[in-house]
């Protein structure tokens, strides 16, 4: 298998460790493929193999180049699809968040994040007070009667967290939620998340095909290959929170990680 | 990991620091939504409308001084007020206008009451939409005037062969509305929708009636259109005493009586309603959902 591991710095965490009791995730031996398109019956092949663990409270991110088959894996950790091969078990249904804010326009900021609730069946009575708790927690606390169309880019990602928040998970599973934000507003969201993660205990499983991303938030950087995807290469980050993007550590094993990236890519050009 | 009694007081000033950022990128990216002051509705909504009722008004009183055509085929716009008087001054006005307007309201509702749910059914079962999908799109151009005969022979000349052509004219304009609208869903709801937990009837009422709301009002729209016209077509076609007057009945007493100022009346009364309807009920609900919506683009 094509998977090894280095450990940079000097934390190798106890999240290995607490895998081995218990699980937020437990992605094991999984393959998917997909009906190719052009032939009749024939089958692409997007996901090989994949064995992922994410332990209790732990943030991993997910990394590869677009169309290598992230979106694919998050969906079946989702449970909104099927493997093909292989077996996923989740702590409970997880919390999904994509790339567009995915929040319904005939809802507020409240009552997006209502609905979730209701949906998992808290009571009418404590919803309004829990919706501005979780507002709060990704200070939007005026937000709550706002349209969603009334909000900026990076106002509707954190409406889109704290609705995801809303529904109590144990795994929260991102779907590249900062790429189609500008840089400023994507660090500032960085840190919301790292501390939205740090203040909740929940789990997060974060895609991206972005290195640095990858690096500032993550305690495990996960490398996938494309074509099929394989895990190619992890690595535990160490580093201390909070991060900022512009710290040298964080540039070092960005630049060693996007290497590695390269080389993946690279053997796609040769055959 | 990071739990050092420095990394959180850092931790605190950073967050603060982050905190005045956040509120000047969201001050500075937040739509501000105006509202129009009503003056100027008035002066742009209006103002066209009434001019041009009036033009059409001069116009029409202009063809009749030029006598364009002998008095008992174009009354004149006073012969027409008097009739709308005399009708006013009997009481009578009224009564035509609630017997059809109530036999409208009502066929719409029951309309709506079928083609809601049939039209849910069409847009989310597959084979429901294969098998009944293409019939109820070749029903919806089908006039209902069509109906008026098989309705007469198997219900009688009554109320409930009205009902029946309303139902056979409008059922068909709402179940593809609703249709429309739920294809219209972008797939990424349907999916956040599910992962949150929103599955069957509760993703039905949640997530597929208030997305596909848009075009389900367009469907009603023109489901009560169709109520209408159907109406208007059966009471013209099927008269007998025991139905009371309607606006139809009144059109075609007034050709049996060749009363051209009582045929004109009936017509206004018809479009009357029919503007009337739209006006107050229909825009003002299509334009608050879409501008909820933040879809509603100020012109
Ligand atoms: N429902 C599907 N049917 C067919 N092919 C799919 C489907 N979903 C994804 N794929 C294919 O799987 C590959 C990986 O897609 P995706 O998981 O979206 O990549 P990523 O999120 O890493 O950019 C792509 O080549 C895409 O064409
Ligand atoms: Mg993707």
């Amino acid at each position: 298998m094509a998977t090894t591991t280095a450990t940079t710095a000097t934390d190798a965490t106890d999240a290995a460790d607490a895998a081995a009791v218990t699980y937020a995730a437990r992605v094991e031996h999984v393959s998917k493929s997909f009906p190719a398109p052009g032939t009749s019956g024939g089958r692409q092949l997007v996901l090989d193999d994949i064995t992922l663990d994410v332990a209790p409270g732990e943030f991993v991110t997910l990394l590869g180049a677009s169309g290598c088959g992230k979106s694919t894996l998050l969906n079946l950790v989702a449970g909104l699809d099927l493997p093909s091969a292989g077996s996923i078990r989740t702590d409970g249904r997880p919390a999904l968040t994509f790339q567009e804010h995915a929040l319904f326009p005939w809802l507020t900021a409240g009552g997006n994040i209502e609905l979730a609730l209701r949906l998992r069946g808290v009571p009418k009575s404590e919803r309004r007070r829990e919706a501005e708790r979780l507002l709060d927690l990704v200070r939007l606390r005026g937000a709550y009667g706002k349209r969603v169309h009334e909000l900026s880019g990076g106002m509707r990602q954190r409406v889109a967290l704290a609705r995801a928040l809303a529904q109590d998970s144990r795994l929260l599973l991102m779907d590249e939620p900062f790429a189609a934000l500008d840089a400023i507003t994507r660090d500032v969201l960085h840190d919301e998340l790292t501390r939205v993660w740090r203040e909740t205990g929940v789990s997060v499983l974060f895609v991206t095909h972005n290195v640095r991303e990858a690096v500032r938030l993550a305690q495990r950087v996960v490398l996938l290959s494309s074509r099929p995807g394989r895990i190619a290469r992890q690595w535990t980050v160490g580093l201390p929170h909070p991060r900022r993007i512009e710290d040298t550590a964080v540039a070092e094993l960005s630049v060693q990680i996007t290497e590695e990236l390269r080389g993946e890519i690279r053997r796609h050009g040769r055959h | 990991m990071a739990g050092t009694d420095n990394g959180i007081a850092i931790d605190k000033d950073g967050a603060e620091d982050l905190a005045g950022l956040e509120a000047g990128l969201d001050a500075l990216d937040s739509v501000q939504v105006g509202r129009t002051p009503l003056r100027e509705t008035l002066i742009r909504k209006v103002v066209p409308p009434v001019t041009a009722v009036a033009l059409v008004l001069v116009v029409w009183q202009l063809l009749v001084w030029a006598e364009v055509a002998p008095a008992y085929k174009l009354a004149s716009p006073s012969d027409v007020w008097g009739e709308v008087r005399e009708a006013w001054l009997q009481g009578t006005l009224l009564d035509y206008i609630w017997t059809s307007v109530s036999r409208g309201l009502l066929g719409f509702l029951l309309a709506l009451a079928i083609g809601t749910p049939l039209g849910l059914l069409v847009a989310r079962v597959k084979f429901v939409r294969a098998a009944v999908g293409p019939i109820l799109s070749g029903l919806q151009s089908l006039p209902s005037v069509a109906w008026v005969p098989p309705a007469v022979l198997w219900l009688g000349l009554n109320n409930s062969m009205m009902y029946a052509v309303i139902l056979l004219g409008a059922v068909p304009s709402i179940a593809n509305g609703l249709v429309a609208g739920v294809d219209q869903i972008p797939p990424l709801f349907l999916r956040a929708g599910r992962t949150l937990g929103a599955t069957g009837l509760r993703e039905a009422w949640h997530i597929v009636m208030p997305g596909a709301l848009p075009g389900y009002l367009a469907g009603l729209k023109q489901g009560w259109a169709f109520s209408w016209r159907s109406l208007m077509a059966a009471e013209i076609i099927a008269s007998s005493p025991d139905l009371g007057v309607g606006l139809g009945q009144l059109l075609e007493n007034g050709r049996n009586n060749s009363s051209m100022p009582q045929v004109f009346l009936a017509i206004f009364l018809i479009l009357l309603v029919g503007i009337a309807v739209d006006l107050l009920f229909f825009s003002p609900l299509e334009r608050r959902v879409l501008r909820r919506r933040g879809l509603l683009v100020a012109r």
